[in-house]
């Protein structure tokens, strides 16, 4: 009984890592997915491009390589912790599939929404601001919700650059106690724990703001 | 041409690919003027309508709103649409705001009034289409002539100097039309200028000033209601007028009366 206590309490310190990492990286996936989605769409052909290979690229490689490219490639030029490193990299692989689900959302705002919009005298930036964006991210928020428990459970990857986070700890004590089945049991638990209730909180989002078309 | 026309549109032209829409378009509007268009489907109204407000650009040809040339290079688009009320068949509201945010948002964000300024200016022009009571609804809420109503309160909301509306109850039930022509019916006893591409035989021949008959991007005739229904000079612009109102024109025919 001591030793579960011993063992949540030991997990949960990796919590704020694995919490950490995630917010990081949805973060930042968020706005560059953003951008890359409205380049995709908005953008002159050669931003376009880039957008799309960059999305096309990333999305082909397993998120453990972009971690270990970032980690090992860049952190030699910029000084980066691997707690940084790692939830960048996982940022710059959630950037890819982000974009691709807000250009889809983009694209299915109905076209008249942005000649509406340019109709009452708004630019075209302003159109995007304030009627396209609004509906797109209300339509992404079930796309997105997935993505979110995507990298809230990718998030473990970064023990392969000896991040200390939750299922690093969990082989720690499986190691020690040698009873893998309870460390790793608990380490799910708490994972289960996460991502539903994210979801649930992304559910509510979603029947809040749903759009009636 | 007359000086003072308000909106003047000079030997309008255009093509998609090799297919001609507008063969050479001029027509003058005077300051509250109130025209109606008619014509058969795809002989370019509507893109005449979107080639006023530059959502679509003319291959050659000018125009002019106020003596400012809008179609000369350089102009700042988004200026000249300010002062220019587009009303659309489908309404194009905007989804995520209520009735009352889709008439504020252009005075807020493209002429920049105070929110407190914005809300009081959209509840009078809700009051103009009498939609007070559905302020905080949803587009997905209200009604087709409720929808196309708060879409002319929000073109109205800009205090535009001319009104164009492309076939404003062609996508509603026939029960809501009437709501929405009275609407119309109003602004124009108001004196807004206003330029109508619709089918209802009843608004041209009751509210407008000049009915304009287009067919395969031309004008073919042009003048007051009654001379265009009685006196037409070509013998086409009689059969589709009659055809139409034969179609569209009965209803309004009695309501009016």
């Amino acid at each position: 009984m001591q030793d579960l206590a011993f063992l949540f309490s030991y997990l949960l310190q990796g919590l704020g890592v694995t919490i950490g990492v995630t917010i990081i990286a949805l973060s930042f996936g968020f706005v560059l997915g953003i951008g890359m989605a409205l380049l995709r769409v908005y953008g002159n052909k050669l931003a376009s491009t880039l957008a799309a290979i960059y999305s096309t690229v990333i999305r082909a490689l397993p998120v453990v390589l972009v971690i270990f490219i970032l980690y090992f490639g860049i952190s030699r030029i910029v000084d980066l912790s691997p707690f940084l490193s790692g939830a960048f990299a996982l940022g710059f692989a959630s950037t890819a599939y982000q974009s691709e689900i807000f250009r889809g959302a983009i694209l299915s705002v109905p076209q008249g929404q942005m000649i509406a919009a340019r109709a009452l005298g708004m630019s075209r930036w302003k159109s995007i601001r304030y009627i396209i964006l609004p509906q797109a991210i209300r339509i992404a928020i079930p796309a997105w919700s997935n993505e979110a428990a995507i990298v809230l459970k990718d998030s473990s990857l970064v023990y392969v650059i000896g991040v200390p986070e939750m299922l690093r700890r969990a082989e720690y004590v499986s190691a020690r106690t040698l009873e893998p089945f309870i460390a790793f049991g608990v380490a799910a638990l708490i994972y289960f724990i996460l991502t539903f209730t994210t979801n649930r909180g992304l559910d509510y989002l979603e029947r809040r703001y749903k759009l009636q078309m | 041409m007359s000086d003072q026309a308000l909106l003047r549109i000079e030997d309008l032209h255009k093509a998609y690919h090799t297919h001609e829409i507008l063969k050479g378009i001029t027509l003058d509007v005077q300051e509250k003027e109130v025209v109606v268009i008619i014509g058969p489907s795809g002989t370019g109204k509507s893109t005449m309508l979107r080639c006023i407000n530059l959502l679509t650009r003319p291959d050659q040809g000018h125009i002019w709103l106020e003596e400012i040339e809008i179609t000369a290079p350089h102009v700042n688009i988004d200026k000249i649409r300010q002062r220019i009320g587009m009303v659309f068949q489908d309404f194009n509201l905007f989804n995520h705001l209520t009735a009352l945010q889709n008439v504020t948002i252009g005075m807020a964000k493209v002429l920049k009034m105070s929110a407190k300024e914005a809300h009081e200016k959209g509840m009078w022009e809700l009051e103009r289409v009498g939609l007070v009571d559905r302020a905080d609804h949803y587009p997905a809420q209200l009604s087709g002539g409720q929808k196309q109503r708060v879409a002319i309160a929000r073109a109205l909301g800009m205090n535009p100097h001319v009104m164009l509306f492309d076939e404003p109850t062609s996508a509603l039930d026939p029960e809501l039309i009437g709501e929405v022509l009275t609407v119309m019916q109003k602004l124009a006893e108001e004196g807004m200028t206003m330029l109508v591409v619709s089918h209802e035989m009843g608004f041209a021949r009751e509210v407008s000033d000049r009915i304009v008959f287009m067919e395969n991007g031309v004008i073919v005739e042009q003048g007051p209601p009654k001379q265009l229904f009685y006196q037409p000079k070509f013998e086409r612009t009689r059969e589709f007028l009659w055809k139409i109102s034969e179609l569209y024109g009965k209803d309004e025919e009695e309501s009016s009366e």
